[in-house]
């Protein structure tokens, strides 16, 4: 008899072309997904007048430096110049590209699942950390730096030390506005940023089997976030109704075959985690930012902590943090004006995240300036099919193109110095959002729900009456 | 890349946790081409006012041929910008010594020869009270995982085969190249049993 198996045995030996000595492992990629910030990787693979391995397995997509407004009237010309480096790499390498003018186009974590080249099974590359949002699909999904990039580009293939791995419990019923966004900011507060460093995280138990496909891949794209380079979620009847008909995805006999396959994508009932946490969903809240690392968060009826207050050497940090964020210690969250607010990115830019954000915003009016931007153009075009496009100008807030937007700040959308931003992305980091910007991460609804306030509030108020 | 077993160099404390890849290079230098050098640009808004002058306290502008930086916690968390590894080695950093690394920040190390030693809390304690006021000499030797500062010999770990990559300097690319018949056989083999795991070609 063979010993019970994690989820992630199962997907790491289906890929392993070789263990080496010192006990790291080749591993066969299915799916390399590119942006403009490969550059680098590319001109790695110039210097050796190599080719791209697999150009079939390989797609380009512009999202990080990709304009939100005004895309037919001229761009900065940097941003102009990394656009074309990406569609030039593309196209003398054969790979498949979803520029500015493709009706797909989006950010790569938003439109690999939506086009069907995110699937249960495969092994997926992409020189961006949020790479773990497709584990939510049951794949083995990590992001790898530029080297990497060029090593993939050029073999179809990366070296890589098996992790430990993680099992994250959630169950139970989550509360009204309580959403998958708070479920990892709950458990990366608990465990800390670097609280799962070096493990690849299953999240397992009621409440994820509850979410939808949309939630599942907040929560893994968040893994990061916790330290995590892998999150993975088994895929089940939701994953597959979510994939069925989708492009990319595949189709007659190698979808019986795939499903097959697929339904063996689990951890074994007695399989031994490395590490385990459980968490009670009743008792995650709408939860809140107050910091510059995710880390630094609460439940937004609790008060700002006192640095004195907390442990493990944390204390240094978070007096830094409240300095930074013009924050004062023992005051509540909830109350803290906000400049503006920001819906989209990776992490919370999905038609689900446009819904519930948009059920809060209905007949009401934004306080505060603020940018919604979806997470890929079919999105866009959805949300506008179903009015949810309406709601949001309606309230006062400016609808844009799809990109990485103002979650990463390469694209001129900025939040200027000393200035708060309610926002749905995942990185409250120092001079993230632009140089001095202040953020605040939460849930899209949370973020509808201080655009109206005019500051951080908790939504479950603003929902009494409404469907969420 | 060239490879290398010790290092003496000047060591610097950088008394900060979480010094995320956001921090290391912000964004909007990415776009500029490696040949043009990152050094510039390491922990930029740290180190310079909004004006873009340096802020005369901030331990890298005190001390500008630091060889080794001595950080606190989760250095390198965040991003998989390659370009903040860039930005140090560029700046002559040769190793990075912390409690811990974002753990794609520290393979993205390792491929550019600079060395994130991990060292435990009380190794920690004595290299940030030995650097508190005054940046010294330090030599780390990758064969015995050790790292010295005046009487004080202290561990660091490493996994094994990142410290046999940065002793050899190797190119993972050339290495791989060498198990091509390997490679090509499991996708073979894969195309033949998991078809499904190929792209669809879209309607």
């Amino acid at each position: 008899m063979t010993a019970p198996r994690t989820l992630l045995d199962k997907l790491w030996s289906g890929h392993e072309i070789l263990l080496r000595e010192d006990g790291t492992s080749l591993l066969w990629v299915d799916r390399h997904l590119v942006h403009e910030g490969s550059h680098h990787a590319f001109a790695k693979l110039s210097a050796r007048n190599a080719k791209v391995a697999e150009p079939d397995l390989t797609f380009g997509v512009v999202d990080h430096y990709a304009p939100t407004r005004n895309r037919d009237k001229g761009m900065a010309p940097d941003i102009a110049r990394m656009i074309q480096t990406l569609t030039r790499n593309a196209e003398t390498h054969g790979i498949r590209l979803f520029d500015l003018k493709h009706p797909g186009q989006g950010i790569v974590h938003v439109i690999g699942p939506e086009q069907g080249l995110t699937l249960p099974g495969l092994l997926i590359n992409c020189g961006d950390s949020h790479t773990s949002t497709h584990g939510a699909f049951g794949a083995l999904a990590f992001g790898i730096g530029a080297t990497e990039v060029a090593h993939v580009l050029s073999t179809q293939t990366i070296w890589q030390k098996k992790p430990d791995a993680m099992r994250i419990t959630v169950n139970g019923d989550l509360g009204p506005g309580v959403s998958a966004k708070d479920i990892a900011l709950n458990w990366i507060a608990r465990l800390g940023t670097g609280g799962a460093q070096g493990h690849a995280v299953e999240y397992t138990g009621s409440t994820i089997r509850n979410l939808s496909m949309e939630g599942r891949m907040t929560l893994c794209n968040l893994s990061i976030e916790g330290g995590a380079r892998f999150g993975m979620i088994a895929p089940d009847d939701t994953t597959f109704a979510y994939l069925k008909g989708r492009p990319f995805a595949p189709k007659g006999a190698d979808w019986d075959a795939a499903i097959e396959a697929w339904k063996e994508l689990k951890s074994d009932a007695d399989a031994v985690f490395h590490r385990d946490v459980s968490i009670d969903a009743a008792e995650i809240s709408p939860t809140v930012t107050w910091g510059t690392s995710p880390e630094q968060a609460v439940p937004v009826d609790a008060t700002i902590p006192d640095p004195a207050s907390l442990s493990n050497g944390k204390s240094a940090a978070a007096e830094a943090a409240l300095d930074y964020m013009g924050l004062t210690s023992g005051k509540p969250i909830a109350g803290t004006p906000v400049d503006q607010v920001f819906i989209g990115s990776c992490t919370n830019g999905r038609i689900e995240d446009l819904r519930a954000a948009s059920a809060v915003l209905k007949g009401r009016k934004a306080k505060v300036p603020g940018i919604v931007s979806p997470g890929s153009a079919l999105v866009k075009a959805q949300a506008e099919q179903e009015g949810l496009d309406r709601i949001f100008i309606d309230a006062g807030l400016e609808w844009v193109a799809s990109g990485c937007s103002m979650c990463v700040g390469m694209n001129g959308d900025l939040v200027e110095s000393g200035k708060r931003c309610a926002s749905s992305t995942n990185r409250n980091f120092r001079g993230r959002q632009g140089r001095g910007a202040r953020t605040h991460l939460m849930s899209p609804a949370m973020v509808a729900a201080a655009a109206v306030q005019g500051e951080i509030t908790d939504v479950r108020p603003l929902l009494i009456d409404r469907a969420a | 890349m060239a490879g290398w077993r010790t290092h003496t160099g000047t060591a610097l404390l950088l008394p900060l946790d979480n010094v995320d890849t956001d921090q290391l290079i912000p964004a909007r230098f990415m776009s500029t081409p490696r040949s043009e050098g990152y050094g510039k640009y390491l922990l930029h808004d740290l180190r310079h006012d909004e004006e873009g002058v340096q802020n005369p306290d901030f331990p890298l502008n005190t001390c500008p041929d630091a060889s080794i930086l001595v950080a606190g916690r989760n250095f390198g968390s965040g991003s998989s910008r390659e370009a903040a590894v860039y930005a140090l080695v560029d700046a002559g950093i040769r190793a990075v010594i912390a409690p811990s690394f974002g753990d794609i920040f520290a393979s993205n190390a390792v491929n550019n020869g600079l060395l994130p030693a991990r060292v435990d809390e009380d190794a920690t304690s004595t290299l940030h009270a030995a650097l508190a006021n005054n940046p010294s000499e330090v030599t780390i030797d990758l064969d015995t995982g050790t790292v010295t500062l005046g009487q004080h010999t202290l561990a660091f770990a490493l996994q094994n085969n990142w410290r046999t990559k940065l002793i050899n300097g190797w190119d993972d690319i050339d290495l791989t190249l060498q198990h091509a018949d390997a490679i090509r056989s499991f996708r073979d083999s894969r195309h033949s049993t998991d078809g499904w795991a190929w792209p669809a070609t879209p309607n």
